[in-house]
């Protein structure tokens, strides 16, 4: 899932100066389950905002909603008609980036302003912990590594690991990081395939990734 | 502040131990101020931040959350999770500007009336220290202050 977390109440005050009502939308997706962004965490931050603009001396009022999901259209359009009736001068959109930016396009007299830092593609290591998983490379290439990617999770980015640093397990860079070719190479090991590893790969192609602009997955059977 | 001040406290008490802390120092005839007003929770474990942050929003002057004594807990481990979602909203209060000593976990055991009575004693001290909720001060004055 993609990995957000709320930006410091701080800054989003300076985002709502001058704003005084205000609609809070969260997303039932991913910052649901990463606790940035669903009922809950929209219901703490409207109630955190409220209290701080009051003691700021200029009281904002703050309603609450939270969407299905936030990164497709039909769904932002629930959003028009609590828009047309309230009279909200701004959106505070508690989802991913793709949310916000959805509602800036379908909604052209309102200000639109992200609740979250969106971090990355990732997973739940524990309750409350959360790891970064996948770059979103546009190549995947795990099978050559033991099913485990060393171009997100090798803090080095390394194709042949692993690097000198490594050390019981653990990651040079950061030592509650565990060493990715560590896992790599013992996963190997157990697998008989360790040999595979010995080959030299080509440098990773990254075509997928930065080139030619904005990246779309398109589906011609499914377009209508 | 005011020399009449009297905090209004909310205590979230568990069903297993604090509040029954509470119901003994009532049967005991020990007295304590009177601020604090008892919310019965079936364990501290249930009491969600909002819980918290809407009680102070709505003008209540400081929040304790009393659960079973550390190792205690009837469901184990409520009162650790109770532990760290105070010191988060705790976090939250000082970032919106108001006190996070206003909220304050406390562990008492069932059978320990006075020590009930005697939370309620600090947490009547600490906040009538602190001064009223400053959402609850007009506002002119809040913004001179920020
Ligand atoms: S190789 Fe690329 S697509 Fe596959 S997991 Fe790593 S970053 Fe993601
Ligand atoms: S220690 Fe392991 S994970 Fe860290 S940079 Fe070296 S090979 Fe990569």
């Amino acid at each position: 899932m993609i990995i957000a977390e709320r930006k410091p109440i701080k800054e989003l005050l300076e985002m709502l100066a001058g704003h005084d009502r205000v609609l809070l939308v969260g997303c039932k997706g991913c910052v649901t389950v990463c606790n940035a962004g669903g009922v809950r965490e929209v219901g703490v931050l409207a109630s955190a905002l409220r209290i701080a603009r009051r003691r700021q001396g200029r009281p904002i009022e703050i309603d609450e909603m939270t969407l299905d999901r936030q990164c497709e259209p039909e769904f932002i359009s629930w959003l028009e008609e609590p828009l047309r009736e309230n009279g909200y001068t701004a959106v505070m959109s508690a989802a991913c980036s793709v949310g916000p930016q959805y509602i800036a396009e379908r909604f052209d007299n309102v200000a639109v302003m992200p609740a979250l830092n969106t971090k990355f593609i990732g997973g739940t290591l524990e309750h409350g912990v959360w790891a970064e998983f996948c770059r979103a490379c546009g190549n995947c290439g795990i099978h050559n590594f033991g099913g485990l990617c060393p171009i997100t999770r090798c803090s080095k980015g390394l194709l042949h690991g692993p690097c000198a640093g490594s050390s019981g397990g653990k990651c040079e860079v950061r030592p509650e990081v565990d060493c990715i070719w560590h896992l790599i190479y013992t996963r190997m090991k157990n697998l008989g395939q360790v040999d595979k590893l010995k080959a030299l790969k080509p440098a990773k192609n990254w075509s997928g990734y930065w080139s030619g602009g904005v990246r779309r997955v398109v589906r011609e059977d499914l377009t209508l | 502040m005011s020399e009449n001040f009297e905090p209004r406290i909310v205590a979230f008490c568990c069903q297993y131990c604090s509040y029954s802390a509470a119901d003994l120092a009532g049967s005991m005839r020990l007295s304590y101020p009177p601020n604090v007003k008892v919310v019965l929770v079936p364990c501290t474990g249930r009491v969600d931040p909002l819980h918290i942050l809407r009680t102070i929003e709505n003008g209540a002057d400081g929040v304790c959350v009393a659960g079973c004594l550390e190792g205690d807990c009837h469901f184990l481990e409520g009162n650790f999770k109770a532990k760290k979602r105070v010191a988060y909203v705790q976090r939250i209060l000082s970032e919106a500007g108001v006190e996070g000593a206003r909220v304050r976990m406390f562990n008492i055991a069932a059978s320990d009336g006075p020590g009930f009575a005697e939370a309620a004693r600090i947490m009547t001290e600490t906040i009538r220290a602190l001064g009223p909720n400053p959402l609850s001060i007009k506002t002119e004055k809040m913004s001179e202050e920020l």
